[in-house]
């Protein structure tokens, strides 16, 4: 009789499990973390529940989440991309200097800005699947390469202020009164989420991050998909080098200095699988927000911010942790 | 017209000589049996065959026309079907998404938003493929690494023929199998060439071959050693010719 009430109560469990992961494509674990702890800090501060510091949260949110989006689809194709920060920083840079320094009109500023990023994560496909070179070292060298170019460009490795208006709009404007950078993140996770839930792109990159072998076999062109995915892991890099440009309204070179922790980190504990094969955009931006909550609700509590790059580091072990238990679960069953 | 023409394919790995000028020919509808030693070059040939491999001289005619330059992609489109040893499954995506991989079908959401893949139509045809092959699959929506050997199999079988294929190449598809499932692969290969699909089975297990091929061929070093037809010989003679006692 109470083992049977168990087996019914963690069926319906199993249903609304399936249901969150194959129709919302959200863990519904991330969703309770989620809720859980924006409870337990609205419960610790009276500022945390407003309007304002959720925009707050949003908008912090909004760096992050691009960057998530970019490193979900890579983690999704059983890859890896470490230099999304120091790339985030030469994108600003580079987005700054063509439209301060050189005085080019300001559109230049998102061109140089994208392309930069686009150009830098195009290299790390290119030395990843033409010099058969690992991931991880690969995108270990970018991050070194890319924030030591962004050192270089900006004058005495010191940021380049005075943006033209309309690109500081992009990070400090409000149509219809929700930040730019928020919008942004909204278009492109609409985008990002058609792409890799519903596009034959998006089902490749699962496979081949599944079974590069099953990829193959069946004719995929396995190369051509890494080299595109790290091209759109750079060219996200460099969309958040300019929301966070244009947010500080100034191209900074120091800017996203361990961003790639935490864009590792918001993926992972929203439900996309380190070892590839498995993940969502909408769960990576429920990361992202995890993320957000976390450290606002940090920051609100007047806790020393040493101590939530501690809290992100654990975050990201413990959330390893679990992937690995449940794949080694799925593998076994 | 023979529908596989394989002449003079030669190819080496840096100092290794893998093939060595082979030359076969495949008819529609039959059921050739592929055997040899390891590294006798059964599997560098098929991949010649599947485009894995580019070859380094002679060439591979299909129905005709020649494959070279032709993608792994394109000989698919063409009609050349491998199921692998290791069957190649995604594992973690379920049996729909693994029998289409490579080939989804898309419709516009809405009616304007192209490149929607239609899991929909996959999951009907693919239930459909799967019924039709007389398996049993606990359910289609699960990560087919939830089923057993016999399962995948069956998942891997059915992605080589929901494409109509003219040629299918199976490279030991009985070997991790139980009694009953080997029973079926091979009343499975039976019907293949029934519908006048032409086969190729690379397998160890020699009693399987005896029983399902029209016709045995042995490579040996990277020759055709012999081409038996499999109701004029044993057991016997293959395993001389496979061992080289011949």
């Amino acid at each position: 009789m109470q083992s049977s009430y168990i087996a019914a109560q963690s069926s319906g469990w199993r249903q609304l499990q399936f249901f969150f992961d194959s129709k919302l494509h959200v863990r519904l674990e991330s969703i309770i973390v989620l809720l859980v702890l924006g409870t337990a800090m609205t419960v610790l501060s009276p500022y945390f529940l407003s309007v304002s510091n959720f925009l707050n949260i949003l908008l912090a949110t909004s760096t992050i989440g691009v960057l998530a989006i970019g490193t979900t689809l890579i983690l999704c194709s059983g890859g890896l991309d470490l230099s999304i920060g120091s790339i985030l920083g030469v994108a600003g840079v580079v987005g700054a200097y063509f439209c301060v320094e050189l005085e080019w009109p300001w559109p230049m500023a998102i061109i140089g800005a994208l392309g930069a990023g686009a150009l830098a994560g195009y290299v790390n496909g290119l030395f990843i699947t033409q010099l058969r070179i690992p991931a991880f070292i690969v995108t270990l060298g970018m991050l070194g390469i890319a924030r030591g170019i962004a050192l270089l460009i900006a004058p005495n490795g010191g940021a380049i202020y005075g943006l033209p208006a309309p690109v500081v709009y992009l990070g400090q404007g409000r149509p219809l009164g929700i930040p730019s950078p928020v919008v942004i993140l909204i278009l492109v996770a609409i985008l990002s989420h058609y792409l890799l839930a519903y596009s034959r792109f998006g089902r490749h990159t699962l496979a081949i991050g599944d079974n590069e072998q099953a990829g193959r076999a069946t004719g995929i062109p396995v190369e051509r998909l890494r080299r595109k995915l790290y091209t759109i892991s750079g060219l996200m890099a460099g969309l958040a080098g300019l929301i966070f440009m244009a947010r500080v309204n100034a191209g900074d070179p120091t800017a996203g200095f361990t961003y790639e922790l935490t864009a590792i980190t918001a993926a992972i504990i929203g439900g996309t699988s380190l070892f590839g094969g498995k993940g969502s955009i909408l769960g990576a931006i429920v990361g992202a927000l995890i993320m957000g909550v976390l450290q606002n609700g940090l920051n609100l509590l007047a806790v020393q911010s040493y101590y939530q790059q501690i809290a992100i580091g654990a975050v990201l072990i413990l959330a390893v942790y679990i992937d690995q238990l449940q794949t080694e679960k799925e593998k076994k069953a | 017209m023979s529908l596989l023409q394989i002449k003079g394919v030669t190819k080496r790995f840096g100092a290794v000589q893998v093939l060595n000028g082979v030359d076969l020919t495949i008819e529609a509808g039959t059921v050739t049996g592929l055997v040899g030693d390891n590294g006798a070059g059964k599997s560098t040939l098929m991949k010649t065959i599947t485009g894995i491999y580019a070859v380094d001289e002679g060439e591979v005619r299909l129905a005709g026309e020649p494959l070279d330059g032709a993608t792994p992609g394109e000989r698919r489109q063409r009609g050349i079907e491998m199921i692998y040893q290791d069957l190649a499954l995604a594992k973690q995506q379920d049996v729909s998404s693994n029998i289409f991989l490579g080939r989804e079908p898309v419709k516009r959401l809405f009616g304007f938003i192209p490149g929607f893949v239609d899991k929909a139509r996959m999951d009907a045809d693919a239930q459909k493929m799967i019924d039709r092959l007389g398996a049993r699959i606990p359910s289609i929506h699960r990560p087919v690494g939830m089923f057993s050997g016999g399962q995948q199999q069956t998942v891997a079988i059915a992605r080589a023929l929901t494409f109509n294929p003219k040629l299918v190449i199976m490279d030991e598809p009985t070997a991790a199998l139980a009694v009953r499932e080997v029973e079926s692969v091979l009343a499975l290969i039976r019907q293949m060439r029934e519908e006048g699909i032409a086969i190729i089975l690379i397998s160890h297990r020699l009693n399987d071959v005896m029983e399902v091929t029209d016709r045995i061929v042995v490579l040996r070093q990277g020759r055709i050693e012999a081409d038996l037809a499999t109701k004029k010989t044993q057991m016997r003679e293959v395993v001389g010719y496979i061992v080289g006692a011949h």
